[in-house]
């Protein structure tokens, strides 16, 4: 199982790191793949936004941290939470407002906050998370730690004024983060390139001296390896590195969204490089696990989410004395 | 041993930072010229030599994106003291402010918390314009999740800031520019001043005047003089908007059948409205005469000379309420 991997893009990685990565994404496909059918019944209040086919780079950057770094996430967090190791029940159940939720049902996928594992939070601002992780940093090197610090954002969030000042801040002061852009090509129904200038985006982040580079998203073993440098990097102390994982997102912007902007030649190219094939065929393909082994890991995750549904969906809905409370502490 | 000393307003508030910042290490200061430079109101002298860079942090010129890192610092443990320089430059903060430091505790159903303080200052007199004068305190007050505070003295503003640093949820400290050289005596040790409890400035029995900031040195020059012709006027000074201490404020009316509430921020939507509404809700049947409300002009601040005065209340204009209240 130990046996070192070398993928096209020449990132090598661990054999029974690849496995365990594989299996997150399975569940966090899985995870997504519930709670679509969930909202499609009428379960979910609000608003919420999938990230099924983006699972490598949530999967392949928080490997590469320890349990005591921090990450901050965006909209379509549910992937980052379960990477950085938040119960699937719990999440599940908070997604539909009930009291048994990661937060008592007052956040929804939008907002999930998970202290206890240093996730910052999903954020319903876009753009939101970056100064909290950058910050998260900051303290950090305030504390004489070397705790280090991601912040998720999508394509979208290239062009909020808030990544730039945080990268100026980073750069300057050397903090231990990771800018992670998910670029999946669209921020709602708007195409990066529409409203993006500019001739390259790892540009973006090369003008504040930072390392700066654009992957492939669609495979965790060039994930992870981009992070594991960058990750090691603010660790010693070198500062900030900006990573833009190219993506794609299998489903709409929210659940409902029927996607008619989207080419569908495009759609189905980049279906052909689903992470988990990818993952899948390179775990197989260096005899880590047989292919009946991985047919089982993903029945395995199909039966975990779906198993969860009906409880949580029959679950209690927080108390109304509750409205009021952690306002204050 | 406990000798009292007189202190100023500014000194008072970096004295306050100065004992928190040595008792627990995990404040820091965080804002424009704040380190070596000392502030640009020499309101933050002497820290960054005591606590380095490390604790005393000059940032560049990008408020939201070093608010939102002070919010991002306070979630993972540290207590920043973040400056902004003249509140009119806060509405950079206000995405940070009211979508997440106001409510992080509450989405991560009370896991997190936000221990910070958004110093700043503010005030009209010094014709800076209507880019450099305002106090947002109403905007602020109005996002549940945050307290709200305005000194009116230097010991109050030494206390509350001691208050504020030790607070779990974010706290906006509004400070008013024409303060700064104000003194009074402190006693020694610098008291803390607990949040959301208001003072009574003047006992008196005809009339209640809550006054807020500023607005309570010019109450009592009014009272002063309507003293000589013996009208005896109650002072309350509510320190802290939010919360509010209501009953306080209410008693006083409830004694004096009369109430003024004078505010140097905009009427409109503003501290006075609230604070009038709270007096008809809860001491109606005590009054002998609506509630009056005394606030800066629905305008912009000028800068000039002449015209920057008639924006907001003054000691003359509060003399002329009460003696309209009372007459
Ligand atoms: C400040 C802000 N502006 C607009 C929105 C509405 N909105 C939510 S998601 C989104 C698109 C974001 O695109 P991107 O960052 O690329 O993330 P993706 O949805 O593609 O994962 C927009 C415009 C918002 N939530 N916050
Ligand atoms: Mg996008």
């Amino acid at each position: 199982m130990n046996k070192a991997l070398k993928n096209a893009g020449g990132a090598s990685v661990d054999g029974r790191l690849l496995l365990s990565m594989h299996r997150t994404m399975l569940r966090i496909r899985h995870f997504e793949e519930t709670i679509r059918r969930l909202a499609a019944s009428g379960a979910v209040p609000g608003l919420v936004h999938l990230c099924a086919g983006q699972e490598a780079t949530n999967v392949g950057i928080i490997a590469a941290l320890e349990d005591r770094d921090f990450i901050a996430s965006h909209h379509r967090g549910h992937g980052h939470c379960i990477a950085k190791g938040a119960p699937v029940e719990g999440l599940m159940a908070e997604i539909l407002g009930k009291a048994s939720g990661m937060c008592g049902g007052r956040s929804g996928s939008m907002h999930v906050i998970d202290m206890e594992r240093g996730n910052l939070g999903t954020n319903g601002i876009v753009g939101g998370g970056i100064p909290l992780a950058a910050g998260a940093a900051l303290a950090a090197r305030a504390r004489g730690s070397d705790d280090v610090c991601v912040c998720f954002f999508g394509d979208g969030a290239l062009n909020q004024g808030l990544l730039h000042e945080c990268m100026n801040m980073a750069a300057i002061w050397k903090l231990a983060v990771v800018f992670v852009c998910e670029n999946n090509g669209y921020g709602e129904f708007t195409a990066i390139d529409d409203v993006t200038a500019g001739p390259s985006l790892p540009g973006r982040g090369e003008v504040f001296g930072i390392p700066s580079e654009m992957i492939d998203g669609m495979d965790v073993q060039a994930v992870y390896a981009a992070a594991r440098k960058a990750v090691d990097y603010a660790r010693a102390g070198h500062g900030p590195s900006f990573i833009i994982c190219n993506t794609w997102r299998f489903g709409g912007h929210h659940v409902g969204d029927k996607q008619e902007y989207k080419d569908d030649e495009e759609t189905r190219a980049w279906r052909l490089r689903d992470p988990l094939l990818r993952s899948a065929k390179a775990l197989s393909a260096a005899g880590i696990v047989s292919e009946e082994a991985i047919a089982q890991m993903e029945q395995d995750a199909i039966s975990e989410m779906a198993a969860l549904a009906d409880g949580v969906r029959n679950g209690s809905e927080p108390a109304a004395q509750t409205l009021l409370e952690h306002v204050y502490g | 041993m406990d000798e009292s000393r007189l202190m100023n307003f500014r000194d008072a508030v970096l004295e306050a930072l100065f004992l928190e910042m040595r008792a627990d290490p995990n404040v820091i200061l965080v804002g424009e010229d704040v380190g070596a430079a000392g502030g640009v109101f020499k309101q933050t002298q002497g820290l960054f030599d005591e606590f380095g860079d490390r604790r005393v942090i000059d940032t560049p010129i990008s408020e939201p994106g070093a608010f939102g890192m002070a919010i991002g610092a306070a979630m993972s443990g540290m207590r920043p003291v973040f400056e902004v320089m003249f509140g009119d430059f806060m509405t950079l903060c206000m995405d940070q402010l009211v979508n997440q430091a106001a409510k992080v505790r509450y989405m991560s159903n009370g896991a997190a918390r936000v221990p910070l303080v958004l110093r700043t200052t503010m005030g009209t007199g010094a014709n800076l314009g209507p880019q450099h004068s305002q106090g947002f305190y109403a905007w602020a007050a109005h996002t549940p999740g945050l307290k709200v505070v305005i000194p009116s003295n230097a010991a109050d503003a030494g206390g509350l800031m001691r208050a504020a640093i030790r607070d779990d949820d974010p706290v906006l400290f509004f400070e008013d520019r024409l303060l700064y050289n104000s003194s009074c005596e402190i006693a020694s040790g610098l008291p803390i001043v607990p949040i959301g409890s208001a003072r009574i400035v003047r006992e008196g029995r005809d009339v209640t005047i809550i006054a807020i900031g500023r607005m309570v040195a010019f109450a009592q020059e009014a009272a002063d003089r309507l003293a000589k012709d013996g009208v005896d006027v109650e002072i309350v000074d509510p320190r802290t908007i939010l919360p509010l201490d209501e009953a306080t404020i209410v008693g006083s009316v409830k004694k004096t059948h009369r109430a003024i509430v004078v505010d140097g921020a905009p009427r409109a939507y503003g501290v006075t409205g609230e604070i009038a509404a709270t007096i008809m809700e809860q001491a109606f049947d005590w009054l002998d005469a609506p509630v009056m409300r005394i606030a800066a002009v629905n305008a912009p601040v000028p800068v000039s000379r002449s015209l920057e005065p008639l924006v907001r209340p003054d000691a003359n204009t509060i003399e002329n309420a009460v003696r309209a209240a009372i007459a």
